[in-house]
């Protein structure tokens, strides 16, 4: 999901860029004030397990693989400020020594995959965990929101495609989205097993995640909350709200909407319209939805099968406590 | 190119890679500069014309991506060649300076130009240790074949998810330990 120089103008990058500044500064702040001392390396040291843990290969039928992203998986362990961070740290890097992402859109890495992915993330973790208790609900909290924090991720980054005129919102929503329906398995799959893993061996460090000395991130999620929802405003709303003005935008700003040879189309659509394109991103968004379903049942039955000791009934609740 | 001041290199580098982003298709005289510039960098860098080629064919799968996408697309492919034209030049400016310019010169010239502290000392850490857990995860992986503790030839991912768990919590433990020999050494 890195996305290049070059696919993003010089207004998308720009009110990006600015997003991501205001959302790394909160972030930093919040930091500053909430992590002792003590644990200021575990910021760098957490970047670069995210780094090392992308390079294990998860190998997916047909000899391709996947590999962990990790946003959700980091907020949920140090937090959504300090994930915010963590990942910000391992884009800026991934862009000065590998070329992985562009410098100009830097700031729309940033604020699709730090922010949204980070943010998003611990927001669902938080909500399902307070939903299901115990150790097979944190299990399907955590893989619930790895699925929902890549997909958004991935709907800001066509958003951010479209915006720029790229690539129409059409093509962009139904690929990016679509796609990473596919992928946000994965990625909550592999977080759940990791974090499973990291519970078996060292559950104090989950521990702290969701108890009662957890702090209320009231004010801190709000404030993620609002600058979401401006670059959800600006570079996705757009499109999303009345879908054939949005693709109609698109095409008269791109200004082929007359260059659209009648050659090109059959008899079927004599009009501007294509009669696929638009019903694509109904499609998707509708697969995106039943999908959001379908994968929280999955998630739920992973906790269970995952977790299955402490699920049972009400003994999970008292665990807790 | 290699003792060239690094906030020079990359006020360059920004600055070519800007002007590309936002220069319109019609300036193809400001195409053909960038990539004389670029051209001659690479001469005075004597990096091997070989390892860019591959760097540059790892463009990642956006180029195709938005290849296919504008194949079916009306506009077509005079559009996609800018596109690419563009995301090329821009990415070899970037792997130029990243080549030719140590991570601790970045990080001052990020300093200079007031990034927050524990950013850049975040950035300083993670850029230290990301090798040191590469090596660590490899180490985990050659342990686990030379004990044959494998499912049928193929690793699991239960298996490799216990792997990134583990390596996690050694990340974490190690972070404490850095914490104290930091302070052993004066860190305030």
């Amino acid at each position: 999901m890195h996305i290049p120089d070059g696919f993003i103008d010089g207004k998308t990058a720009l009110a990006a860029a600015a997003i991501s500044v205001a959302g790394v500064g909160v972030a930093l702040r919040q930091v500053k004030r909430e992590l002792p001392p003590r644990k200021t390396p575990l910021l760098g040291l957490a970047a670069a397990f995210l780094f090392a843990a992308q390079m294990v290969n998860f190998p997916v039928a047909g000899g391709t693989s996947g590999h962990l992203v990790g946003g959700a998986l980091v907020a949920a362990l140090l937090g959504p400020s300090a994930a915010v961070v963590v990942v910000t740290t391992v884009l800026i890097v991934q862009c000065f020594l590998f070329a992985d992402g562009g410098l100009t859109a830097l700031g729309a890495n940033i604020f699709n995959m730090a922010i949204v992915n980070s943010v998003a993330g611990y927001a669902i973790y938080r909500a399902v965990c307070r939903v299901l208790p115990g150790v097979s609900g944190r299990v399907t909290a955590i893989a619930f929101a790895g699925w929902c924090a890549t997909v958004l991720a991935a709907v800001c980054c066509a958003g951010e495609l479209a915006f720029s005129g790229t690539v129409a919102w059409s093509a962009a929503f139904p690929a990016m989205a679509g796609t990473h329906i596919l992928i946000g398995i994965g990625e909550g799959l592999i977080s759940a097993l990791v974090f499973l893993a990291i519970e078996r061996t060292r559950p104090d460090m989950i521990a702290g995640t969701v108890g009662p000395d957890q702090p209320q991130r009231w004010g801190e999620l709000v404030r993620y909350g609002l600058l979401v929802s401006l670059g959800v405003a600006i570079f996705v709303a757009p499109f999303a709200c009345p879908w054939p003005d949005g693709l109609e935008h698109v095409a008269a700003s791109l200004g082929f909407k007359h260059k659209a040879a009648p050659p090109l189309l059959p008899a079927p659509a004599p009009d501007y319209h294509f009669p696929g394109i638009h019903s694509a991103v109904g499609a998707t968004a509708i697969a995106g939805a039943a999908g959001a379903l379908i994968v929280f049942a999955l998630a739920l039955l992973l906790g269970r099968l995952l977790a299955p000791d402490r699920a049972r009934g009400t003994s999970a609740g008292l665990e807790d406590a | 190119m290699h003792r060239l001041p690094a906030s020079l290199k990359l006020g360059v580098a920004l600055a070519l890679i800007v002007g590309t982003v936002l220069a319109p298709p019609s300036w193809t005289a400001w195409f053909a500069g960038v990539a004389a510039v670029l051209a001659l960098a690479i001469w005075f860098s004597r990096i091997p014309l070989l390892f860019l080629a591959k760097r540059l064919l790892l463009l990642s799968p956006f180029v195709l991506g938005a290849a296919l996408v504008n194949a079916f697309g009306p506009a077509g492919g005079a559009r996609w060649i800018l596109l690419a034209a563009r995301s090329a030049l821009c990415l070899l400016a970037v792997i130029l300076v990243s080549n030719t310019t140590p991570m601790s010169q970045i990080l001052r010239v990020l300093q200079r130009v007031r990034v927050p502290a524990l950013l850049i000392t975040t950035i300083a850490l993670m850029h230290r240790y990301i090798f040191v857990l590469a090596d660590e995860a490899e180490r985990m992986r050659r342990a686990r074949l030379s004990r044959t503790f494998q499912r049928a030839g193929r690793p699991g991912w239960q298996m490799l998810a216990t792997v990134v768990g583990q390596l996690f919590i050694r990340a974490s433990e190690r972070a404490e330990r850095i914490y104290d020999a930091m302070c052993a050494r004066g860190w305030k």
